[in-house]
């Protein structure tokens, strides 16, 4: 029924390599889902593959969003759609200042025009929650960010942009226990203020806060190697990976 | 699905109109004593200059042709028309100038320009200027800006020109400085008066409709002590399938305490060989700022250059060079510190697309009398494409160890990694493309007069709704 996102076989392959051989996965409508795995599993590529990587060419199956099929839609088609992807490295664009980025951002995802002070407001009030000094919004963006100041930023592209569906690829790996926190408050201030569908990659429980998870998926070597409840992604992460992957 | 876009070239179609010139008015093609003379007479030279004239047609003929840079291969200059008579005398109203000259400069801004927002105009075409004027409070503060040819007949300037003449750029100082020395026509002399600060700019427009022909204006500036200007300089040609050739000269002459800001945007045609000569003297705690922007022309060589002759005196040079196919510019800035504490500053920025090639030269020499002083120079590059090319050829010759000196370059390619996270926040690829070459362009363009930072927004095709404010 209210399916937000059906990936269907879904096979990815970089350079002649293959990646991802058929990966089944659905979320629905305001669901959270936790997708772990060892690294190289194929996390970030499936991350990437569902927000339209040129990076990936896609080999078989099928990615649908919302009813439509996207498989071949170009990462700015799908952005507008309601899918956003928070890296884990964001790339540094000097001589655009992070609030002028994210009002063009803004305008592009809802189709208007915003006005200025609109847009400064409700930026403000977004790096408020996430403790982000001011002076960062007349900062180009992510130039000379710390780790933490880049992850934040990210965020708060979330908390703006207002997305259906977004994927937090290890959106806290390289934060201190307290920036973990901050981000952590960003996330349930968008599940609570925009009730999006998310997919949350990571090594690290602390991330999930008091969100509750609806699902936990096991990636190991391009396959999903386990699936299970919310309570899984705990499990796991007590116990590791070896125990559940052995199952299989 | 890679999609592919590129960043559109400029549009040409503002510079691309031209009118049918009257082939009676040209002086026949080619370099020889009776055409240098015939040049002189037609110009009612002072006595000296034509001497001046016929002394630097031989140096040209001994010269080599330049080799270390771009091609010129494709310039006959015996083939250069270099005298155009004009239609008419220059004009201190727009009214009397010939309609289709009029127009020309209607249609590049000039006289709206002129009305809102600068303090004096000159506009030349082709050989010899139409138009030149300059407002009520700049003449009665004592500035002048006037073109050479008359200053020369004015015995209050005659001396003042004689002794600044081509003293800084001396025929002998390359080939195309000594075919200027021989067939100079046109340009602007300004002078301001000690302490008077012209607070809104003048600006010449250079414009060359004719075909297969060349334009040699020159440019002399002489700022007393603490006085400032802000000058702009701009230039364009139709496209024509002929080689076109610029060699212009401009000479600064910076007072003790004077400020010269110079801005020139050159927009030549693809046809056109530019190869201009610019140089600035600067006393004693002295300031000259460059403001340059290459866009156009088939091959350009510029690099100009400020000697900094007074304690403290300073130099800065921001630029901006854009290539695109069929482009070829070789463009930079020289600095020499000839006095102890003087500082000079580079900073540049080229982009390259669709084949074109841009080269960076700098050349900063510190001598031995200049103990304290400090330079810096910082170069960025990007492609746009893989078949475009960038270069960089800095030069630094210091003579005492008693100074800063520091250089910087980069050169870089619009990578896949940023157009894939400016597309996942909703930016078609287009313009995370011209969003980053606009980033890239920044801090250079914002220098420009506004007019043409504006056409450069529009070069760079980002019309990005909502970001000014």
């Amino acid at each position: 029924m209210s399916q937000l996102l059906e990936i269907r076989g879904l096979r990815v392959s970089a350079e002649d390599k293959e990646l991802l051989h058929g990966i089944e996965l659905t979320v629905g409508e305001g669901e959270t889902h936790v997708l772990m795995g060892p690294n190289g599993a194929g996390k970030s590529t499936l991350g990437s593959t569902v927000m339209g990587s040129p990076e990936y060419s896609i080999t078989g199956g099928s990615i649908i969003f919302d009813g439509a099929d996207i498989t071949e839609e170009s990462a700015d088609k799908r952005a507008r759609r309601g899918i956003f992807l928070s890296f884990q490295d964001p790339v540094e664009i000097p001589g655009i200042t992070l609030s002028e980025f994210m009002r063009n951002a803004v305008e592009q995802r809802e189709g208007k025009r915003v006005k200025l002070f609109e847009h400064k407001k409700k930026l403000a009030e977004a790096m408020s929650l996430l403790g982000m000094d001011p002076s960062y919004a007349d900062r180009e963006l992510n130039v000379g960010f710390s780790g933490g100041e880049k992850k934040k930023a990210e965020i708060l592209q979330l908390l703006m942009l207002r997305p259906r569906l977004a994927i937090l690829d290890e959106t806290d790996s390289g934060l201190d226990v307290d920036a973990v926190k901050t981000v952590s408050k960003g996330i349930s201030e968008f599940k609570k203020s925009v009730g999006g569908s998310l997919i949350i990659i990571t090594h690290n429980a602390a991330i999930l806060g008091e969100l509750h998870a609806d699902k936990t998926h096991i990636l190991a070597d391009g396959r999903i190697a386990r699936e299970g409840s919310g309570e899984l992604a705990y499990e796991v992460l007590e116990n590791g990976f070896e125990k559940y992957l052995c199952e299989v | 699905m890679k999609q592919k876009t590129q960043v559109g070239d400029i549009d040409r179609s503002l510079y691309d109109f031209r009118y049918e010139e009257d082939e009676a008015d040209f002086l026949e093609g080619g370099l020889t004593p009776e055409i240098v003379r015939e040049i002189s007479r037609e110009k009612n030279d002072p006595a000296w200059m034509l001497q001046f004239r016929l002394k630097a047609l031989e140096i040209f003929q001994r010269k080599p042709m330049t080799e270390w840079g771009a091609s010129v291969e494709g310039l006959d200059i015996d083939r250069i028309v270099t005298y155009i008579r004009p239609k008419s005398r220059m004009n201190t109203d727009w009214d009397n100038v010939p309609k289709d000259v009029r127009e020309t400069f209607e249609r590049l801004g000039i006289p709206q320009a002129e009305r809102e927002s600068l303090a004096g105009v000159g506009a030349q075409y082709d050989s010899e200027l139409v138009y030149h004027n300059v407002r009520k409070e700049a003449e009665d503060a004592g500035v002048v800006y006037t073109d050479l040819e008359s200053a020369m007949h004015d015995e209050r300037y005659a001396e003042m020109i004689r002794s600044h003449f081509m003293k800084l750029v001396p025929p002998t100082d390359h080939k195309f400085a000594a075919l200027h020395g021989a067939v100079w026509s046109g340009g602007s002399f300004v002078y301001v008066p000690e302490g008077v600060r012209l607070e809104i700019p003048l600006q010449s427009y250079f414009r060359l409709n004719a075909r297969g022909a060349g334009q040699f204006e020159h440019t002399l500036i002489i700022l007393e002590r603490n006085s400032y200007l802000h000058f702009i300089e701009g230039c364009s040609a139709p496209k024509y399938y002929e080689a076109g050739l610029h060699a212009g000269c401009v000479e600064l002459y910076v007072g003790e305490g004077a400020h010269l800001r110079y801005s020139t945007v050159e927009n030549w045609s693809k046809n056109m060989y530019n190869l201009n000569t610019k140089r600035a003297l600067v006393q004693k705690n002295g300031r000259i700022e460059w403001v340059s922007g290459s866009f156009g022309s088939h091959v350009s060589y510029l690099y100009p250059m400020s000697i900094l002759n007074g304690e403290k005196a300073s130099a800065e040079f921001t630029g901006i060079t854009f290539a695109g196919e069929g482009q070829d510019l070789d463009t930079g800035a020289k600095i020499v510190h000839n006095a102890p504490d003087t500082y000079s500053c580079i900073n540049t920025k080229s982009i390259s697309k669709s084949g074109g090639k841009s080269t960076f030269r700098s050349a900063v020499t510190v001598n031995e009398n200049a103990a304290g002083s400090k330079s810096t120079v910082s170069c960025e590059s990007l492609m746009l494409d893989s078949i475009s090319r960038s270069d960089t050829v800095p030069v630094i010759d210091v003579k005492t160890d008693k100074c800063d000196v520091g250089h910087e370059a980069k050169i870089g390619r619009i990578s896949d990694e940023a157009i894939f996270y400016l597309t996942s926040r909703g930016l078609s690829e287009e313009d995370a493309r011209a969003m980053i070459v606009r980033g890239f362009a920044e801090n250079v363009s914002k220098e420009l007069p506004l007019e043409y930072a504006v056409e450069m927004n529009n070069l760079i095709g980002l019309e990005m709704q909502g970001s000014i404010g």
